[in-house]
């Protein structure tokens, strides 16, 4: 164990650039995903049912099928038709955006729907714009909802990211490999690296605790500082990793946002 | 005349592929089933009235949940060089999603209602028969869609497998790939494969799901 | 809905117990029930006879759910001693010294007490039949024909018998509870508690309910202790009126008397509101 961690100090460098890589794969596969969860989940709401049957087919084409196969063909099948993504981290992060980002719609979808018909008879009434209707009064209360599953999103991400190493990259799995064939200590680097992964999950749910808390106050909800400190809320439903199709109305509440 | 789908090859392929999507189907099934079963002696584990009992659970299913398969295989794999890779692979996919399915239990028996509880004390019917007749039935009917999603979701992560060398579809895909030094029908076809078992499977749970009047 | 006492059949199966006289079949003894700060009985002292027929009225949040969850062991008092059948319930004897019954001895006393509940509480997941008969196979020892025998003449009884065979998510609200009611009975409990048993159930279905309480009532020695905002069913079936109010009993007497002539004024105001209603 000594030799471990006297070989730990001196890669600690190492270590910290591979720390930078996950990191950015996780937040850039967050952010992707991000972007397409709303550009997904606002399509499947469409009237046009042209655009809902294109949103819900990619949404079930990257949730049913294989997370590490999506990368796989990114890095190697996409080459053969003649695109060749400029880097290695760069394909993990469209694999992570597309494939979270089809999850993260049905998340916005049904955040949205669970918004009380009451909310969009109001704001007709008022006579707001389509647009003007989700931007001040549908999304402040879905985006509360889309807090937790979207933790649990991001937390499924940041333990994918050790799909990296196995395209080339020098993420925080790779880097553990390299320090477990150095020093043969293997229970001992394994055991690590599960920790970092651990606390950097802990982490990001302590970052979305607080992003929630914040967003709760602001609809005068609020649950205080102790909130922000719970460890992330667990998904009874499985609905955040199953790939079932949901039809209309699926709840994202208090239930697949876990424990309350 | 270089092309860019070589169907020769994909019929090639298919085979293989088939054959490992039936390592794939086992370790689902076993790995699902240690998951099962392995979920509720965890949920009820962290029931229990010794708190002794009751933190080391929860730790442990908070770390194991937290952390990523792929890390625990090869952590296990390293660490029992004796066991074979398939045996390995399902114990630690079994476990991680053990710790999942446990979190889904404990909804499903926090979800059955306080009454049942009270009926049973009123009717003297001890702990462990109410347990068996009145509260598990009644929690698991509860979970089974849950339950379902995570099975399919167990499925689409076998692929992890491959990186201990158990000879699942997409490791087949990997080696046929890298001999042939073309992996474009491989992996279209690997993910057609999940897809179209899947989806199907998906759809069969959301059904489920309805008739439970969720 | 049968009208012939069938029930004395099955009391001649099951004798009362063999109380030595004088001694009450339920005994509060300075019971006092805290949750959190809010004292909800405070000292309370009361007894019930063998075969008496006692009904608690009052507001809520005066105690008398409370009475009833204690004596069902579903709570567990702060300070005080429940007696049933002369012998200490909430606590043991250990060489003539009162302690905190544990849960082994209370698996022995708890079966004396019967419950029907608000909300019915049947299993979902079994048969009307299989409902009446789980306690008496799993926790008596009885035979699963006998059981099955006794449990049709139960139903029978309340008027379900052909239902038999139906889940309870089939049965309207007042037929659950009448299942609840053969249910309780089929463990031939020396002492049933009512909580409330038509306050949950739409109106029309109350009288069948309470109908198959008045037969019981009627038919049978067993001894009665009823919480209900029913006040015609209470002055039918009591032979007396405990009003609580705040954890206390303020009042107590024959119906005749409770209903007509109140002394207390907690009890005059809280009559007038309840029975104006109807």
């Amino acid at each position: 164990m000594g030799s471990f961690f006297s070989q730990l100090s001196h890669s600690w460098g190492n270590i910290g650039s591979a720390l930078v890589i996950t990191i950015e794969g996780t937040i850039g596969g967050a952010v992707l995903a991000f972007v397409l969860a709303f550009v997904l989940g606002l399509m499947a709401l469409s009237r046009f049912i042209v655009v809902r049957g294109v949103a819900r087919t990619i949404i079930e084409f990257f949730r049913g099928t294989s997370l590490y196969v999506q990368l796989f063909w990114l890095y190697f099948a996409l080459p053969v038709l003649g695109f060749k993504i400029s880097s290695a981290l760069a394909c993990a992060i469209i694999a992570f955006g597309l494939n979270f980002g089809a999850y993260g719609a049905e998340v916005v979808r049904g955040a949205i729907n669970a918004v009380p018909r009451a909310q969009w008879e109001g704001a007709i009434a008022l006579n707001m714009s389509p647009f003007q209707r989700m931007r001040l009064v549908i999304l402040p209360q879905a985006w509360v909802g889309m807090i937790p599953p979207f933790n649990n999103l991001l937390i499924q991400l940041l333990k994918s990211t050790p799909l990296m190493s196995l395209v080339t990259i020098a993420d925080l799995t790779f880097e553990a490999q390299q320090l477990r064939a150095a020093t043969g200590q293997t229970a001992w680097s394994y055991l690590f690296l599960l920790v970092v992964y651990f606390v950097l999950a802990y982490i990001l749910t302590l970052l979305m605790n607080a992003l929630e808390s914040v967003a709760k106050a602001r609809l005068g909800r609020g649950t205080g500082l102790r909130g922000v400190f719970r460890l992330r809320p667990a998904d009874p439903t499985g609905k955040s990793l199953g790939a079932g199709l949901t039809g209309a109305g699926t709840e994202v509440g208090p239930t697949s946002g876990g424990g309350r | 005349m270089p092309r860019i789908w070589d169907w020769d090859l994909a019929g090639q392929a298919l085979p293989l592929l088939l054959k490992g999507f039936l390592v794939t189907l086992a370790a689902t099934v076993v790995a699902s089933v240690v998951a099962i079963i392995l979920g509720l002696v965890l949920a009820m584990l962290r029931r229990t009235r010794f708190a002794g009992v009751r933190a080391p659970v929860r730790a442990f299913v908070e770390f194991v949940r937290s952390t990523p398969v792929m890390v625990q295989l090869f952590a296990v794999y390293v660490v029992f060089p004796g066991l074979s890779p398939f045996t390995i692979g399902v114990a630690v996919l079994g476990i991680h999603y053990a710790t999942y399915m446990s979190e889904v239990y404990r909804a499903g028996i926090d979800g059955v209602p306080k009454g049942q509880w009270e009926a049973a004390t009123a009717l003297s019917l001890p702990r462990g028969r109410t347990w068996r007749a009145v509260i598990l039935p009644q929690a698991i009917r509860n979970v089974l869609p849950a339950l379902g999603n995570y099975v399919i979701s167990m499925f689409k992560d076998t692929p992890f497998l491959a990186v201990i060398t158990v000879h699942e579809m997409v490791f087949e895909a990997q080696t046929f790939g890298g001999d042939h030094f073309k992996y474009l029908e491989v992996f279209t076809m690997a993910a057609a494969i999940f897809l179209i078992a899947s989806y199907p499977t998906s759809l069969l749970v959301r059904r489920l799901e309805k008739r439970l009047g969720h | 809905m049968a009208t012939e006492p069938k029930l004395p059949d099955l009391s001649a199966v099951d004798t009362p117990p063999d109380l030595p006289s004088g001694t009450p079949m339920v005994q509060f003894d300075k019971v006092v029930k805290r949750f959190g700060d809010n004292v909800v009985l405070d000292h309370l002292d009361f007894a019930v006879q063998q075969g008496e027929r006692v009904t608690l009225i009052g507001p809520s949040g005066s105690g008398k759910t409370t009475i009833l969850r204690l004596l069902m062991t579903l709570e567990k008092l702060n300070d005080g001693v429940i007696y049933v059948e002369g012998q200490p319930m909430s606590h043991m004897d250990r060489g003539g010294k009162l302690v905190p019954a544990n849960e082994r001895y209370l698996s022995t006393v708890r079966k004396k007490i019967g419950m029907v509940f608000q909300q019915f509480n049947l299993f979902p997941n079994m048969k009307v039949l299989e409902n009446v008969i789980e306690a008496p196979v799993h926790v008596l020892g009885v035979s699963k024909d006998e059981a099955v025998e006794r449990a049709k003449k139960l139903l029978d009884l309340v008027g379900l018998g052909d239902r038999i065979g139906q889940h309870p998510t089939s049965l309207s609200g007042g037929q659950q509870q009448r299942v609840a009611i053969a249910r309780a009975l089929a463990m031939q409990p020396d002492v049933l508690l009512l909580d409330e048993v038509t306050s949950a159930l739409d109106p029309e279905l109350v009288a069948d309910v309470l109908n198959v309480l008045r037969d019981i009532a009627r038919t049978t020695s067993i001894t009665m202790l009823i919480v209900t905002h029913e006040m015609h069913f209470a002055r039918d079936v009591s032979n007396r009126i405990l009003m609580f109010d705040k954890g206390r009993i303020v009042e107590e007497g024959a119906p005749d008397k409770i209903f007509s002539a109140p002394e207390n004024d907690r009890t005059q105001t809280f009559l007038r509101a309840v029975l104006e209603e109807r």
